[in-house]
């Protein structure tokens, strides 16, 4: 009946990537309150930062949720490193954010790219769920990063791959994949896209000229995850909102994504410190993260 | 006992307390009144007449005994004093720290109408570090009544009525969203005015009565309100979320970067460390020039905090002048010492980035004070043609809070046309059983103010419960609804299930 309130137990993870990885977590309340759309904060230990994670699916029965994690900063870096089977997170707490509005209708596209695959699945599954026709369309930059797929193709009654280089499904990004499918259905009565703003912004524009409404999930800078700090506050038209407690989801032909987009960089300069100085860290212990320089150099899929 | 004392006899002037040099202080996090030693305490307490009035009693938000702990001082009986104080009160080493006592106990001390008022939020203090420092701890034996009682939010609102229902025998959880029980005194007032292990330390009595804090939970989303009443058994709930939801002004800039609420400068750099940055991981870009708009305590608390950071200079912008500032006397007067810069009579209206889309100047309009309005303050009026640019690289605004939304979306409460819960005289809320107090009913105020809400919530929750002390007295004309309704006076102040052992 008590909700554990410390130590929230790693039960599975599995890497995708040399950057991509998934936790699942121990939390039986958690996984019976969370719905699709909703977000948990996590300190992986006690001097740790807050981050807002998206919730990527939950197992009622499992009493687990999964977090998909890209470690791209020094908290995702050291939770690659650190979150093994067994090990413990210092803090979990949600599900955070007013849950996606699923249901009343007939076709929609889910769109995931990057770290939005994840979180995607379950609002596809919801959708199915709900009775709709769910084109499902997913971006990742070549085939062996592609990840789930056969838990889409479960959910989806059509599955677009796009990837970077054509090595999987067709080549381009995924506002192409939307191309095609608007293309094919003139009948798409939502598209709801998770991803880098980059992305999002890109799917909003795709939509705008055919009208279909189109929500995304925002995850800017937050705090506490509860509105009391208003640092993740975002443009929605000329309203300024809270993404923790208004959102998560907006209706993206509103949002202002360049304003999001610079709202993401303003912690940047010690964020680049804080990433230096764990490298640092590793390369004097010697065991590293795997080719943290490297992974660096790619273009981060987080804006 | 000594003869009786008058205003002539007693030590004339209020004793002063040591304080941190403000250079030396401005510079880092310690604490910055040091507190009374004993003997500067003894002779404070000597300057208590001990009149027959007492009016500093009814003007403490939870009527402690002032006089009663003040003559066991006297008397040298440190741990009477303790008792008399935690039989209202468990936490006086918060309350003697952070209490707006010149507008409560001490601004109607009878002394005070001819001298300097009786320095009691000081002498509380002490007493309440003194039992810390000497490991005292009041746990009452505590009769179990089988009732249990949810508490949401761990700030002072929920502290204070947690404490009276465990003391009442219930068996009492108390959530808490962050990942540390406190709220406001953990999140928003930083360590030179509140330390942090004064709080652990009042918390830990807490936990001694057996309360029990369950952190990283948000009610609402994790569980709602109802479903602690109908499903986890929970026969009373008191919410005291606290205000939260920042306000900004709808100027342009206001999402430049640099730019940020006081309640996200200080839960960073307070609850999250950020101030301790690397070794803590929670980043803030530290301001070399930082401008906090707003006058209130949280205000002076961001500038202070600021100028820790390591700004070169800290300004305030206020469009009222330093009269109408809602800031303690105390806390402004700090500020100025350690050389932050007022400008008062002054008003935002653009922030100002440059292309990286940082802020880099705010353009301020200068303002003169016309007719009073409707909080009977003069309204301040811009002045034509005064605007003027200050150069600023980290702009915090600190104008107060609007009702955090989450407990509004979550559940059937009623809420007033603002968002806060609504109550009534006895903090009942619109569901059977659930009780509300603190900045969550009515926006933000003081500490003191969210315990006295508290302890009432509490009161109230007790007679619902039909708990009641086997002392007191049955009365059917009482102005107290929740006396009327049971026919108990809900004065609870020798409650009998607590017997000290």
């Amino acid at each position: 009946m008590q909700p554990a309130n410390s130590s929230f137990e790693i039960v599975a993870r599995e890497d995708f990537s040399d950057v991509t990885f998934l936790l699942e977590v121990k939390h039986p309340m958690l996984a019976k309150a969370a719905r699709a759309g909703q977000f948990v904060i996590v300190m992986e230990r006690e001097e740790g930062e807050r981050i807002p994670l998206t919730i990527a699916d939950f197992d009622r029965d499992a009493g687990t949720i999964t977090l998909v994690i890209q470690a791209v900063g020094k908290t995702t870096r050291e939770m690659q490193q650190n979150c093994r089977v067994g090990t413990t997170l210092f803090a979990v707490v949600g599900p955070m954010g007013i849950p996606s509005h699923i249901g009343g209708k007939k076709k929609v596209v889910c769109v995931g790219g990057g770290l939005g695959v994840a979180p995607i699945f379950p609002q596809a599954r919801a959708w199915k769920e709900s009775g709709a026709y769910v084109i499902g369309i997913l971006g990742f930059r070549n085939r062996g990063l592609v990840f789930w797929e056969d838990k889409f193709r479960a959910v989806c009654d059509e599955l677009i791959l796009c990837t970077d280089d054509g090595s999987a499904g067709i080549k381009g990004l995924v506002t192409e994949g939307i191309k095609q499918a608007v293309a094919k259905h003139s009948d798409i009565e939502e598209l709801v896209a998770i991803g880098p703003p980059v992305m999002m912004k890109g799917c909003a524009e795709a939509t705008r000229p055919h009208k279909i409404r189109t929500m995304v999930s925002l995850n800017p800078v937050m705090v506490d995850g509860t509105g009391m700090c208003g640092g993740c506050r975002v443009k929605i038209g000329d309203i300024v909102k809270f993404a923790c407690v208004d959102g998560p989801d907006f209706d993206g032909h509103l949002v202002d994504f360049d304003d999001l987009m610079s709202r993401l960089g303003r912690y940047k300069v010690a964020e680049k410190e804080a990433l230096e100085r764990f490298q640092e860290s590793c390369r004097i212990r010697g065991d590293g993260a795997p080719e943290p320089a490297a992974a660096l150099d790619r273009p981060s899929t987080d804006g | 006992m000594a003869k009786k004392k008058t205003i002539r006899t007693i030590p004339q002037e209020r004793t002063p307390v040591q304080e941190q040099d403000p250079k030396e202080r401005a510079r880092n996090f310690e604490e910055v009144s040091l507190g009374y030693r004993l003997e500067e305490a003894l002779v404070e307490a000597e300057r208590c007449l001990m009149c027959a009035d007492e009016p500093c009693v009814r003007g403490c938000p939870v009527s402690i005994d002032i006089p009663g702990f003040i003559r066991k001082l006297t008397e040298k009986h440190y741990h009477g004093a303790y008792d008399i104080i935690t039989d209202t009160n468990l936490l006086p080493s918060i309350c003697g720290r952070v209490c707006p006592q010149e507008s409560q106990c001490e601004g109607v001390c009878t002394v005070g109408e001819t001298l300097e008022p009786v320095a009691i939020g000081r002498l509380e203090r002490f007493v309440g570090d003194m039992a810390i420092k000497e490991g005292w701890a009041n746990i009452p034996y505590i009769e179990p009544n089988g009732y249990r009682v949810g508490i949401v939010g761990a700030g002072p609102a929920g502290m204070a009525c947690a404490a009276d229902m465990a003391k009442a025998g219930c068996e009492v959880v108390v959530y808490e969203a962050f990942h540390q029980p406190g709220g406001v005194l953990k999140y928003g007032i930083p360590d030179f005015r509140l330390p942090n292990d004064v709080i652990d330390a009042e918390i830990e009595k807490l936990r001694k009565l057996g309360i029990r804090f369950e952190c990283n939970t948000l009610v609402g989303r994790l569980f709602t309100i109802e479903q602690m009443v109908t499903e986890m058994g929970y026969h009373a709930v008191f919410i005291g979320t606290g205000a939260g939801y920042p306000s900004f002004m709808g100027i342009p800039g206001e999402s430049l970067n640099g730019v940020l609420s006081a309640n996200e400068l200080l839960t960073r750099a307070n609850l999250m460390r950020a101030r301790d940055f690397p070794k803590y991981d929670t980043p803030l870009q530290p301001g070399k020039r930082v401008t906090v708009i707003g006058a209130g305590n949280t205000a002076m608390d961001a500038m202070r905090v600021s100028m820790r950071l390591g700004a070169e200079k800290v300004m305030c912008v206020y469009r009222r002048s330093k009269t109408e500032a809602p800031a303690r006397v105390e806390e402004v007067h700090h500020a100025e010492e350690e050389g932050i810069e007022f400008n008062w009579l002054t008003s935002p209206i653009e922030l100002l980035g440059d292309a990286k889309n940082n802020v880099r100047a705010m353009r301020c309009i200068r303002m003169e004070l016309g007719e009073p309005d409707s909080s009977g303050r003069r309204k301040p009026v811009p002045v034509p043609g005064s605007e003027f640019e200050i150069e600023t690289d980290m702009v915090v605004f600190a104008i107060g809070t609007n009702a955090n939304p989450i407990l509004g979306q979550t559940s059937k409460l009623k809420l007033n046309k603002w968002g806060y819960i609504e109550t009534d005289d006895s903090l009942a809320t619109s569901i059977a059983g659930v009780y509300a107090g603190g900045d969550i009913v009515t926006g933000a105020a003081t500490v003191i103010q969210a315990m006295g809400a508290g302890r009432k919530a509490a009161r109230g929750m007790k007679a619902y419960l039909g708990l009641r002390d086997s002392d007191c007295v049955y009365a059917t004309d009482t102005d107290d609804p929740a006396g009327r309704r049971f026919g108990i006076l809900a004065d609870e102040h020798n409650f009998a299930r607590v017997r000290l052992l």
